[in-house]
């Protein structure tokens, strides 16, 4: 069963078609790897689903619930997308932190404004925020930063700081989990503990979309993989598939560009 | 008549109403401030424009002609209300224009730090659920207010400075009240309220300075 459909999403931005009838599903559980050359819609993809833009046309459906469809004008209403938005985290590419909160309050932040909503809040907030700030430091032992809950975010390093972002996605429990080349503004030696992060994530059987340049990662972790040209999903399959043994002679150029590296 | 104590209770007295004035301009013009500058980037073309237009008027002209037109204005124009007779009368006129003529210039520094905040900040907020009003108050609001305290530190400086001109409306400020010594052939109460303005901006420079490194311990 999918958690996720993704239904002929179209986008344009002025004249500039950027996503061209993309079409895909991912099951509970599963890790998507979306590669592709830089300029081919990968990052509008991720921001479609996140609702940073506006599909223009095509439907977004999450666990068999119609979450976003463009051809109804009830679900394109911001207060609808506020709460439909919550079924997606993600990860921005320069992780985008708060600088003015500790690494635990940018973890807890989004939970303690949520539980604000709460019908009990009132009467148990000191019980509340004690579980939720629990639950922040749960989520950063978990992606290996217990030391530095109290740091600010300028004090860590990039991949300390990507990591925070990974939890702070995290706390909010989405259905899925989106990536942004989550490595690709961080220096090379620090690269290897944020995929760690990830790679623990997938053997847990986190719902994923990894957009990434990793080729070694994506054939690695991905359980599929999607390659990406000009705004339209060209080929996608398994690792082994798209890698070992692409159909489309855009893959293989676009692959034979990475070997060669 | 002329012994120093009595004159300094006078200026001490005058300088009051400076320090009145500087306290509800700063009161009013900075959440006015605030407003307008959400005006001037708001998505609806003709408010935006009507704004910026009247913040370009304001910050164009002299203040001290700002002062002329808000109290003579309303009286002289039939614009069917006027100020409250004698020395609150004028009062008033001025603070209405030093307010409207601050929040104009504070608008304007908001703009630009609220501007200045990189929209990813607004787009992790968005992702994580929160509202517009949310994501103001609890994620931009302190990282604008730490990149515009130096500006505004110069602007609420400079108020305290300004406040003079209220005599030109007939209000006693400390300025007016030396002079009428000074008319009198006697020169050092002119000098003293050098010290008053000193004392005063020398304190809000350590207040400034206190705040700015309160916000040090980020980086934004
Ligand atoms: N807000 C926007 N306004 C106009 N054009 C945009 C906007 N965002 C993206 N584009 C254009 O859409 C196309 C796809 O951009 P996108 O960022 O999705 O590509 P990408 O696959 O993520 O590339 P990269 O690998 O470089 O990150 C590009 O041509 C880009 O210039
Ligand atoms: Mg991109």
């Amino acid at each position: 069963m999918p958690v996720l459909e993704v239904k002929d999403i179209e986008k344009s931005f002025g004249t500039l078609q950027v996503l061209k009838k993309i079409d895909f599903s991912l099951e509970k559980g599963e890790t998507l790897a979306i590669i592709g050359s830089s300029g081919s819609g990968k990052t509008t993809l991720l921001r479609c689903l996140n609702f940073l833009e506006r599909p223009d046309r095509g439907k977004i459906i999450v666990n068999h619930e119609v979450i976003f469809d463009a051809a109804d004008p009830v679900t394109r209403r911001d207060s609808e997308l506020r709460k439909k938005r919550l079924h997606f985290g993600l990860v921005f590419q320069n992780f985008n932190l708060f600088p003015q909160y500790t690494v635990l309050k940018n973890v807890t932040l989004a939970l303690e404004l949520l539980a604000r909503e709460r019908p009990d809040y009132k009467q148990r907030k000191k019980a509340i925020l004690e579980e939720i700030r629990e639950k922040g430091r749960n989520l950063l032992a978990q992606v290996g930063l217990s030391d530095k809950l109290d740091y600010y975010p300028h004090m860590i390093s990039g991949g300390q700081q990507q990591r925070v972002a990974i939890a702070r996605a995290l706390a909010l429990e989405p259905d899925i989990l989106c990536f942004d080349e989550p490595t690709s503004a961080l220096d090379p030696e620090l690269t290897g503990e944020v995929l760690k992060v990830i790679r623990n994530l997938a053997e847990r059987h986190t719902t994923m979309i990894i957009v990434t340049h990793e080729m070694d990662f994506a054939r690695d972790v991905a359980d599929r993989v999607i390659f990406m040209d000009g705004g339209v999903i060209v080929e996608q399959g398994s690792p082994e598939e798209v890698f070992g043994n692409p159909r489309e002679e855009r893959t293989k150029q676009f692959l034979a560009r990475y070997k060669g590296n | 008549m002329n012994d120093i104590p009595v004159i300094i209770g006078r200026l001490t007295e005058s300088f009051l109403l400076n320090c009145r004035l500087f306290a509800l301009t700063l009161l009013f013009s900075l959440p006015l401030g605030l407003l307008i500058a959400f005006g001037s980037m708001s998505r609806f073309q003709p408010l935006k424009w009507l704004i910026r237009t009247f913040v370009w008027i304001i910050r164009g002209t002299p203040l001290m002609l700002q002062l002329l037109i808000i109290y003579f204005g309303p009286g002289l124009l039939n614009l069917g209300f006027s100020w409250p007779g004698g020395t609150s009368g004028r009062f008033v006129a001025a603070t209405v224009a030093f307010i409207i003529n601050y929040a104009c210039y504070f608008s304007e520094i908001f703009r630009g730090g609220i501007e200045s905040i990189p929209k990813g900040q607004y787009e992790a907020g968005q992702v994580l659920g929160m509202t517009k009003s949310q994501i103001f108050f609890n994620v931009i609001l302190l990282q604008v207010i730490k990149r515009i305290l130096p500006p505004v530190g110069n602007e609420v400086i400079t108020l305290v400075k300004d406040t003079a001109l209220a005599r030109i409306i007939a209000n006693k400020e400390i300025i007016m009240m030396a002079g009428e010594y000074t008319s009198k052939g006697l020169i050092w109460p002119l000098f003293a309220t050098g010290i008053y303005f000193l004392v005063f901006v020398g304190v809000l420079t350590l207040l400034i300075g206190w705040l700015e490194k309160k916000l040090s311990y980020f980086r934004a």
